[in-house]
């Protein structure tokens, strides 16, 4: 049995895929530059190990936000990579939280719920955001 | 402007082409950039003219073709001669 609320929900979904070596590369080729300009400092810091900034990682969250744009559609509204946070939980998991004018845009569309997959395996990162609400 | 934009995108663009074989309009996502390549695009474009794209500059199509690429840096004020 469906509820009305059911009915009225819809989904969008958004698939990214990123390989860890260009993520390597540009962390060596731009360093500070390109961390600062995509990923937000607790980013960094869930990404960074004993030996520095770990590509895999980073590569995985760039994922995220590359699907989570798929959903959002922005156009040509310029959304900073930052406002799209990849947020590790305790449990494991892993959660995504926007801001300024990617949070905006999401508000828009009528997105109430985004969830969020990662993976990666041999030298490439994926990510999958799936949108839930009454989609405009 | 657009020799020194070709010489970038033949560095960080990773595109499995010859660079020299785009026309200005060529779309480089269907050339073979992929988004987070076009972020080192934007980065060194940042870095070799001394700008910085502003938030309502980071779309798709700026960094789309050479063409746009050459215009959004005018927008930036970047003259022909760097």
């Amino acid at each position: 049995m469906h509820s009305e609320r059911m009915h009225t929900m819809a989904l969008r979904i958004g698939i990214d895929l990123v390989s860890v070596d260009a993520v390597r590369e540009s962390v060596a080729v731009h360093g500070e530059h390109y961390l600062a300009r995509i990923y937000t400092e607790r980013e960094v810091r869930d990404c960074t190990t004993p030996a520095g900034p770990d590509p895999e990682r980073l590569a995985a969250r760039f994922a995220a936000k590359e699907a989570a744009l798929k959903v959002l559609r922005p156009g040509e509204v310029g959304v900073p990579w930052p406002e799209i946070e990849v947020l590790r939980r305790p449990g494991g998991w892993v959660e995504l939280e926007l801001s300024g004018t990617a949070a905006r845009l999401a508000a828009d569309a009528g997105i109430s719920e985004l969830s969020l997959s990662l993976t990666h395996e041999a030298g490439f990162a994926s990510a999958v955001v799936i949108a839930a609400g009454a989609l405009q | 402007m657009n020799e020194e934009i070709r010489s970038i995108l033949r560095d960080h663009a990773r595109l499995p082409m010859d660079v020299d074989r785009l026309a200005v309009e060529s779309d480089l996502y269907q050339a073979g950039m992929t988004s987070h390549a076009s972020v080192n695009v934007m980065l060194a474009l940042e870095d070799h003219f001394d700008v910085e794209f502003p938030d309502r500059m980071l779309t798709r199509s700026v960094f789309e073709s050479i063409a746009s690429i050459a215009m959004s840096l005018e927008e930036l004020h970047v003259g022909a001669a760097a």
